[in-house]
């Protein structure tokens, strides 16, 4: 069953299954196939019922869709996740001080390890907040860093979500059901937790309150509203923690502070965990015409009265332009060499890639620099003719405007199918918490995983499902 | 708690309850068309008065018939105020508030829309009308018991109970407004066999006719039927029963601010008034008069809420 062009993580390469899952498999291979195919209806009621929906932009008939569930856990060895977790922490920390070093003084830029035009004329740098030192010095403090796996000890880090990583809630959501369904196999498989992230986001956020908050600190989730592809996750995370979910206009500036409009008149925020954009934040300091924002909030901020996480600015650190430097931007900071390695990345805005890239289109992955979400990119090997000769005139018309890298072997995990199970391909998103109390991974994370055979997209809104993803306790 | 929560809060349970209120009354009006004799189709133009839909229904098809106006009633997504309308109102706004409700209530609210939208997806024949009318009878009250019986009794809890019973005592009121003259002493007369089938209605509209049997007996008297529903302190659907519970939920929000707000003294005036009088007065007063100044009053009443609590900027 396996195709030995990719790992698969099961039975790697030569269909001997591995470690971590041979406590699953002893327990598959007894389980009756038609009992699985119940537990995944039921599983699909329960997500229906619970409301863990997300909305497609552009399509008004399904306002709310169930992202496919798959019932069979992606499995990570204790020892597989501690390697990973130290390149996720120092990739991190690396972040955190390259946004403080671009927004003071620019020392990467000076010694030339970034080039300072990839800075200056990138959307994504916000010049309001040069000399700005957030509270207590972090930047983005609720990463998300996607990885994937080609091999037995081979991650790549695909993107570094530094401003606004969804997801979590579907890692959460995601153990809860298996937990309810399948009680049995982790009676006799030792799985980390994840059920304490709420609780560690929380106390994150709070530790990272400005000096003059009150005790305990006020914390509020800022969403764009009830119609965001998100909402979901938004309202999950804000009860959750316990705090309030606030929309813009629930919220003003009332004598230097920003306030929620409460039953009982106007109450300072110490701490926006923030799930808008920059550009939405602040009509007044950004987007005139925004409605989601506060205005204002950008001079609270600056004043050092208010801790917006993660601060604004933080996109210029997940920037894909950027991307192809971190191995540098990490070594500059940490003077370590990058644990966790980057994916080869052309560059299109320099004429030897460009020229490199326009030759091997077939063979690429082209993405633009600020698309996500799997919107507005190329897989060469998958793509038509046709499809690839319109990239290339968007190429050639704006090749600034694109990065190009190999086609990854992503691995595979089996998913359930009617004919039992069958290998697709994955990602991985651990969530990540800084605070001044230090970096806290979640073990775990959200896996997405292409339903269709061959298929590479994992994005949701392509189509791709998630699976509970388990760290083992070695 | 934000003012936009403590006002999704009272719309989704005034939404829940005008939903089943709205499926009570298309239950009675089947129930009359069933039992009587020479029933027409324009027995459903009252009924839809009372429900206040039909305005709108006269725009959109004219005359009256049963099935379009049980169509209307139940399932027209034009219609603000049909079941699937006014479902989906509610979820909506539970889907606002999610964090300030239990898990329980969310699920069983969600639930709720899950079903009945999908019970009125297409067109209910009359064969299977009672059966979707128990659905969402059942489904409502489901959320109305997870709600009790999940709720921390705080100031989330007192916003959903004062839209419950606004809308409420709203719609008994409303029921009354448009069956007044029947209720008239000129119309007591005898006791005719029309009046008897009106009188039902109206108790019926309120799942009252049970509660009536208890209290006065088998015998169905307007003046008793307006004492029942507007007075009596038994009664979950009088006017007076209603009030006092907004009046307790007003009660136990200010002793949780430590403030009393404007909205207080309008309940304060609302509830005494039927502590004040009893019956005779009304009919003295005018019925039609009476029932059109506690129309006023809650408007009132409700409006100053969300002044109060900052439902809005």
């Amino acid at each position: 069953m396996q195709n030995a062009d990719y790992f698969d993580e099961m039975w790697g390469r030569e269909d001997s299954l591995r470690g971590p899952y041979k406590k699953f498999q002893s327990w598959f291979e007894n389980e009756d196939p038609a009992r699985l195919r119940s537990k995944q209806r039921e599983a699909k009621e329960v997500f229906r019922l619970t409301g863990i929906t997300f909305n497609v932009y552009g399509r008004s008939e399904a306002e709310e869709r169930l992202i496919p569930f798959d019932i069979v856990p992606r499995i990570i060895s204790g020892h597989e996740w501690q390697r990973l977790s130290r390149g996720i922490e120092q990739r991190v920390q690396a972040i955190n001080a390259f946004l403080h070093d671009i927004y003071h003084r620019q020392e990467i830029l000076r010694a030339g390890r970034v080039p300072a035009e990839m800075i200056a004329q990138n959307e994504a740098f916000l010049p309001q907040m040069l000399g700005v030192s957030p509270p207590s010095g972090i930047y983005t403090h609720i990463v998300g860093i996607d990885l994937v796996r080609t091999g037995d000890d081979e991650f790549y880090v695909l993107e570094d979500n530094a401003r606004t990583p969804s997801g979590v809630s579907y890692m959460l959501e995601n153990r809860e059901t298996m937990l309810g369904m399948f009680p049995e196999l982790f009676a006799k498989t030792r799985v980390r937790s994840v059920s304490n992230y709420p609780m560690q986001l929380q106390q994150s956020l709070a530790a990272c309150a400005p000096e003059m908050a009150t005790d305990p600190p006020t914390v509020a989730v800022l969403t764009p509203g009830s119609y965001n592809s998100a909402y979901y996750e938004h309202s999950f995370l804000a009860n959750q923690m316990g705090v309030e979910l606030v929309e813009g206009h629930d919220l003003r500036v009332v004598d230097g502070r920003v306030a929620m409009r409460t039953t009982q008149g106007y109450q300072p925020i110490d701490v926006l965990y923030r799930r808008v954009d920059d550009d939405f934040l602040d009509p007044l300091n950004f987007n005139p015409q925004s409605t989601l924002g506060v205005p204002g909030i950008l001079d609270v901020y600056r004043a050092g009265r208010i801790t917006i996480a993660n601060a604004p600015g933080t996109g210029i650190a997940d920037d894909k332009a950027i991307y192809s430097y971190m191995p540098d931007i990490v070594e500059f900071y940490t003077g370590e060499k990058a644990i966790l390695k980057n994916v080869p990345t052309w560059r299109c805005s320099e004429a030897d890639s460009l020229t490199y890239v326009l030759d091997n289109l077939a063979d690429l992955v082209v993405k633009e620099v600020h698309g996500s979400g799997g919107y507005g990119m190329l897989i060469g090997p998958t793509a038509s003719k046709r499809e690839i000769s319109d990239f290339r005139k968007k190429l050639q018309a704006k090749p600034a405007n694109y990065i190009a890298q190999p086609t990854l072997a992503l691995s595979t995990v089996p998913i359930f199918t009617k004919a039992g199970l069958a290998p697709r391909h994955v990602d991985l998103r651990p969530f990540v918490l800084v605070s001044p109390d230090g970096v806290r991974i979640t073990p775990g994370g959200l896996t997405r995983v292409a339903m269709k055979k061959g298929s590479l997209v994992v994005n949701s809104s392509q189509g791709g499902g998630t699976k509970d993803t388990w760290v083992l306790e070695d | 708690m934000l003012g936009k929560t403590a006002n999704g809060l009272f719309w989704m349970y005034r939404y829940l309850e005008r939903a089943e209120n709205n499926a009570r009354l298309i239950e009675t009006g089947q129930r009359i068309a069933l039992t009587r004799s020479a029933a027409t189709d324009d027995e459903w133009m009252p009924v839809m008065q009372t429900a206040g839909m039909q305005q709108g229904y006269s725009t959109k098809h004219g005359d009256v018939t049963k099935d379009s106006a049980v169509d209307w009633m139940l399932r027209d997504a034009e219609n603000p105020s049909s079941v699937r309308s006014t479902i989906e109102a509610a979820r909506q706004n539970a889907r606002m508030v999610r964090t300030a409700l239990t898990a329980e209530v969310w699920s069983a609210m969600n639930g709720c829309y899950i079903d009945v939208k999908q019970a009125l997806n297409r067109k209910v024949n009359e064969r299977d009308l009672p059966a979707v009318l128990g659905l969402i009878r059942q489904r409502t009250a489901l959320v109305r018991g997870a709600t009790h019986g999940t709720m921390l009794r705080n100031d989330v809890y007192d916003f959903a109970r004062i839209g419950t019973f606004l809308e409420r005592a709203d719609n008994t009121a409303r029921i009354l407004d448009t069956k007044y003259y029947v209720l008239l002493p000129s119309s007591m007369a005898v006791g005719s066999r029309l009046d008897n089938v009106q009188w039902e209605t109206i108790l019926r509209s309120v799942s009252a006719e049970g509660g009536y049997r208890m209290v006065y007996g088998q015998k169905i008297r307007p003046r008793e039927i307006s004492r029942f529903l507007i007075l009596d302190r038994r009664m979950p659907r009088s006017l007076n029963f209603c009030c006092s519970k907004i009046r307790d939920n007003l009660g136990y929000l200010a002793s949780d601010y430590g403030s009393k707000p404007a909205s207080h003294g309008l309940a304060d005036d609302l509830c005494r008034r039927f502590m004040s009088h009893g019956v005779d007065a009304i009919f003295d007063y005018g019925l039609h008069e009476y029932i059109q100044d506690v129309v006023g009053a809650l408007y009132e009443l409700g409006t100053q809420i969300e002044i109060d609590y900052r439902f809005f900027e």
